[in-house]
């Protein structure tokens, strides 16, 4: 049975019902109890679950996602909340030194089933320290598993998905998709961690993309089809593990690749697709492959320039044309 | 202080350990059987001895790259952890972590970290686990003089006393970070005062005598579970080798080095036992020949273990290809 809610609500509902099945998942962050969340996301847990499961922490992120990492090593299951992605630059040795390798460097003894959830994206005028989409640069890292929530449904599933998973996951969820409402299946098989799903078929062009992304992708297809142009769409939802699979199928049907990425195009997740295809797919290609990416400058505050700095639907238009031309 | 001759003697025993443990990985390393980074733990035997003395196994042990004395104390045996440093499967951690990253289950090593107070968070949370499911256990956490200038100190004390968590910090001073000594490295040279004004417990003890250390371990383990909270202890030392096998020691007088040789902990304990006539009943010579077979034992084992096979490479990234 589904309802419609918004993705805020379905990620707080994941959360909710996570800590009500298992006592040994709390969640720790910077505002996440007696504010309610930076986002809201937490409101409403701290009255039901208490300080001692919603625990607000003080402005240290290096410290509590540690004792993310600790209290996971230790038979809990946290969930750390990292207010954006911009703040975990100050966990990052954290995230990287010592959840990405712990398994690894005790030959398979200690793993640590912790999920760190944060906000990421641009588009509201907050400038160059909280604008940023660095999902792509944590998927460099062997150890991690990265993922990026688009839709509602995802929202609710990947909580579950990532407490579930005994290896640090990190949920990364775009600011501007909080409000956005869309159908929750809570009875849905969800979609295991490293499937792409497909949100619209078409014969010409393969977009492929993830996070918020996916909306302008799917509104600059619908332009393309009044053209007489068939896009198809893929969400990657997980960037790592990357489903090959799903993007290699489509390449062979479409033979013409569009990658959408709010991310900069310099040694990027869209770079890493890329290479990808040309190892795995060259010679389906019928024309080079086409990029729409943040442009490469730090965000801007002002509107005008932060809405020419990110990936728009007619930029998506314009790159569907580009792979269209006769050569 | 009454001595006990059994404990002197295991105490004896266990320092002795690893100072030929160490020893021996100097003699391994110059004939380019353990390479990497290799830092030693010799002078610093008493703080590893006496907090695992006073530590049970059920609590939980952090360590930082100079981790032999710590996991020789904690009872991983030198077999396991020389095949570690010559890179064999049966190593301590298969292989995959060397000198600078042992790791044991069975006795709640959980490491062996090479960055300076990356251990520190890990210790709150493990302790915050401990006290979110009521488990009287206390989670050790040894550093030095460096970490106490890193961030990550100073976020994990005052978490520690904000949440008021079962933890026991060892701060194993041994007066350099790397080659910049203490007096270069921080402005309030008591690092247990800077314990202190997180609300605390903190002390300083002598970390060349073991008998000190123990007594000040014992005391605060017992403490924390009671309830008090977390207690840091700076343990005062000194390294007498290099800071690993790279360095020159250009920063530091060789009448230094000298003078806290005359410290040493072996020494120092020996000392205490002649003040009583305890001494000659140790049977020193005997326990040197046990060590000595049990250090020859490691070496034969760790040579003859096998390397892990090359398809084996990718294992150990995500659990489920742990088999």
């Amino acid at each position: 049975m589904s309802e419609t809610i918004t993705y805020r609500e379905a990620v707080r509902a994941a959360i909710r019902e996570a800590m009500e099945s298992d006592e040994r998942v709390f969640l720790m962050g910077e505002d996440v109890g007696r504010y309610g969340g930076s986002y809201a996301v937490s409101m409403g847990l701290l009255e039901q679950f208490g300080s001692e499961r919603i625990i607000d922490t003080p402005l240290s992120e290096s410290a509590f996602t540690g004792a993310g990492i600790g209290a996971a090593l230790n038979g809990m299951r946290p969930i750390v909340e990292i207010m954006t992605v911009n703040f975990s630059f100050l966990a990052l040795d954290q995230i990287v030194n010592n959840a990405a390798t712990m398994l690894h460097m005790s030959g398979g003894q200690f793993n640590i089933p912790l999920v760190i959830r944060m906000a990421t994206g641009g588009g509201k005028q907050l400038g160059a320290q909280h604008s940023r989409s660095m999902e792509g640069w944590y998927a460099h890292i062997p150890g991690l598993k990265i993922l990026t929530p688009a839709t509602v449904q995802d929202a609710y599933d990947m909580v579950g998905l990532a407490l579930s998973d005994p290896d640090p996951v990190l949920v990364f969820e775009n600011s501007l998709l909080y409000n956005n409402k869309g159908a929750l299946d809570k009875q849905a098989v969800p979609i295991p961690i490293g499937k792409a799903s497909m949100h619209r078929q078409g014969k010409d062009i393969s977009i492929i993309t993830y996070g918020i992304s996916l909306f302008k992708s799917l509104e600059a297809a619908e332009i393309l089809s009044k053209e007489g142009i068939e896009a198809e769409v893929i969400d990657l939802r997980s960037l790592r593990p990357i489903d090959d699979e799903t993007i290699m199928s489509s390449i062979r049907k479409t033979h013409r690749v569009l990658i959408v990425d709010e991310g900069w195009k310099s040694g990027s997740i869209s770079a890493e697709i890329m290479a990808r295809i040309n190892e795995q797919a060259f010679y389906e290609l019928d024309a080079p492959m086409q990029r729409v990416c943040s442009v490469e400058v730090p965000f801007p505050y002002a509107n005008h320039l932060e809405q020419a700095a990110l990936p728009q639907p007619e930029k998506i238009v314009a790159a569907g044309h580009k792979l269209m031309e006769e050569l | 202080m009454k001595i006990d001759i059994e404990i002197a003697r295991d105490y004896y025993r266990e320092m002795l350990l690893i100072r030929r443990f160490e020893e021996k990985c100097v003699e391994l390393y110059s004939h380019e059987q353990i390479r990497g980074f290799l830092h030693l733990y010799n002078g610093q035997e008493a703080i590893a001895v006496g907090v695992m003395d006073a530590a049970t196994s059920d609590d939980t042990i952090l360590a930082t790259y100079r981790d032999h004395g710590q996991a020789l104390a904690r009872g991983i045996t030198a077999k396991a952890i020389m095949a570690e440093l010559l890179g064999k499967a049966e190593g301590c951690s298969h292989g995959r972590g060397g000198s600078m990253h042992l790791f044991d289950k069975a006795t709640r090593f959980y490491g062996g970290s090479a960055i300076v107070g990356g251990g520190l968070p890990l210790a709150i949370g493990m302790a915050l686990a401990d006290k979110m499911m009521k488990h009287n256990r206390v989670t050790i956490c040894f550093f030095g003089d460096g970490a106490v200038a890193e961030g990550a100190f100073h976020e994990s004390l005052n978490l520690a006393a904000l949440w008021h968590l079962p933890i026991l910090f060892i701060c194993e001073n041994n007066r350099y970070a790397m080659g910049t000594s203490l007096e270069h490295s921080h402005s309030e040279q008591n690092l247990s005062k800077k314990a202190s004004v997180y609300k605390i417990i903190s002390d300083q003890v002598d970390g060349m005598d073991v008998f000190a250390v123990a007594k000040a371990a014992k005391d605060s383990i017992a403490q924390i579970k009671d309830g008090s909270g977390p207690v840091f202890l700076e343990c005062l030392t000194y390294r007498f080798r290099a800071h690993s096998m790279f360095d020159a020691e250009l920063y530091r007088d060789k009448a230094e080095v000298e003078q806290w040789k005359e410290k040493d902990p072996l020494l120092v304990l020996k000392k205490k036992l002649e003040d009583i006539d305890l001494w000659s009943k140790l049977d020193v010579d005997e326990i040197e020949k046990e060590i000595g077979s049990v250090i020859d034992e490691a070496v034969e084992f760790a040579q003859n273990g096998t390397l892990e096979p090359l398809f084996d490479l990718e294992k150990f990234v995500y659990s489920a290809e742990v088999k």
